[in-house]
């Protein structure tokens, strides 16, 4: 919201037929309600996020169902399904693909955690370990509501992302990166495992159950 | 459907038909009762070119092929013997330790869709687990099995000669383990658990060892 306005006299102001804004508020307003997703799908949540983009839930209503085919069109990434470390280096580099500001939704158990593959030799536990998650989306798979759902909880922050001052997004900081590094494979697991400046696991007193 | 004929009269038609082919027959206890025919190694080709151009059997799908990964294992027997020790007959537990080598197996389900008929179970066992763990490809035979070997090559190690493309097909090609063996040791990624129990406690908690106090 405009802050260098009294909102009584915004409401006032509003009722006489005069609207006021900020480039801020029209700038993320236009963001939020035409945030493309990226058109890709790893395992059954992709099922969920393709009903959701359908006539019954229809994402179309948020501004989403233009889903992308090529990233550099994308402006967000729908991690839809098991992260398995053979595919997560192309996952990370089609993140990398996509052009700034770009947000990451971790939809389902898997893509959070590696669900219930997490001990599996083959999947990555989280694909928050490579890439910067913005909102995650609990489920095995989430319905097509828990997506509507999270989507919703994107635009609010979109919503609410400063266009200057130090809680400006990544996007508008020069030094901030806008690729990761890509993992490579190694001969017994990803190299790195994950990436420190993204992740780190919570601190160990936070960790009561391996006391 | 035809009724099958049993695998003792296929084995007996396979040993006609191809001289000098050791067969065995490996009887399964459970209630599906699937019965398995080991095969030697040598022969292996020979026998699943019986099978599937065999007009009786005509197996000409392979529905299925698997790994199987057998540890060594050492087994202790106990005898008990009479010996007579200062006049006076004792008995006397002795005891000897066998042990059975490891192997590698290859389980091959076939049908016949013309007959419809099947599963004739087939195996395919290696000499041991490490060095010599070659079998014979039966992807000449049946084409079908080509990615299924290239699987059980992955996982299992088992080198498949005369396999046309012998590359690993779900992990990535620097990968140096094979992870369905039971000695495989899954890296040590357990920095972060919050529902541990069981297993994954005991490595969680290992992690924490090893990471040190903070």
């Amino acid at each position: 919201m405009n802050p260098g306005m009294d909102e009584g006299l915004r409401s006032e102001l509003s009722k006489q037929g005069i609207f006021t804004t900020t480039l801020e508020d029209l700038y993320n307003w236009g963001r939020k309600n035409s945030v493309w997703p990226l058109g890709f799908g790893l395992a059954c949540c992709a099922i969920e996020m393709i009903a959701a983009s359908m006539a019954r839930w229809d994402l179309a209503r948020f501004g989403a169902e233009v889903f992308r085919p090529s990233p550099r069109q994308a402006d967000l990434m729908i991690v839809a399904g098991t992260v398995t470390k053979k595919m997560a280096p192309q996952v990370v580099r089609l993140y990398n693909q996509m052009p700034e500001p770009k947000y990451v939704i971790a939809m389902g158990a898997c893509a959070i955690s590696g669900g219930p593959f997490k001990e599996g030799y083959n999947v990555l536990k989280g694909i928050d370990r490579y890439l910067p998650v913005d909102v995650h989306i609990p489920g095995c798979p989430p319905r097509p509501e828990a997506l509507l759902h999270g989507f919703m909880m994107l635009q609010r922050l979109i919503d609410e992302q400063a266009l200057t001052g130090p809680r400006r997004p990544r996007h508008l900081v020069a030094d901030a990166p806008s690729e990761f590094p890509v993992p490579q494979y190694g001969p017994h697991d990803l190299e790195p495992p994950s990436n420190p400046e993204v992740w780190q696991p919570p601190s160990s007193d936070k960790k009561p159950d391996v006391g | 459907m035809i009724q099958m004929d049993s695998l003792d009269a296929i084995k007996c038609q396979i040993e006609g038909a191809i001289p000098g082919a050791r067969l065995e027959l490996l009887s399964h206890a459970g209630p599906s009762g699937q019965h398995s025919l080991l095969v030697d190694n040598d022969h292996a080709l020979a026998v699943a070119r019986f099978l599937r151009d065999a007009p009786r059997l005509l197996m000409d799908y392979a529905s299925n092929v698997t790994g199987i990964d057998w540890p060594e294992t050492t087994t202790r027997e106990t005898i008990r013997t009479k010996q007579v020790i200062d006049g006076v007959e004792r008995e006397i537990d002795q005891i000897t330790e066998r042990k059975k080598p490891g192997r590698l197996e290859a389980v091959y389900h076939l049908y016949s869709m013309e007959l419809k008929q099947g599963p004739l179970i087939l195996r395919l066992r290696t000499e041991d687990r490490a060095g010599a763990s070659h079998l014979p490809s039966l992807t000449p035979v049946w084409r079908g099995a080509e990615f299924q070997e290239r699987e059980a090559f992955d996982l299992y190690g088992i080198i498949f000669d005369g396999h046309p493309d012998l590359r690993r097909i779900l992990m990535w090609d620097g990968f140096k383990d094979f992870p369905m063996r039971k000695d495989y040791v899954a890296p040590d990624d357990y920095e972060y658990e919050p529902t541990a129990h069981d297993e994954v406690l005991a490595r969680a908690l290992h992690h924490r060892r090893q990471e040190g106090p903070k």
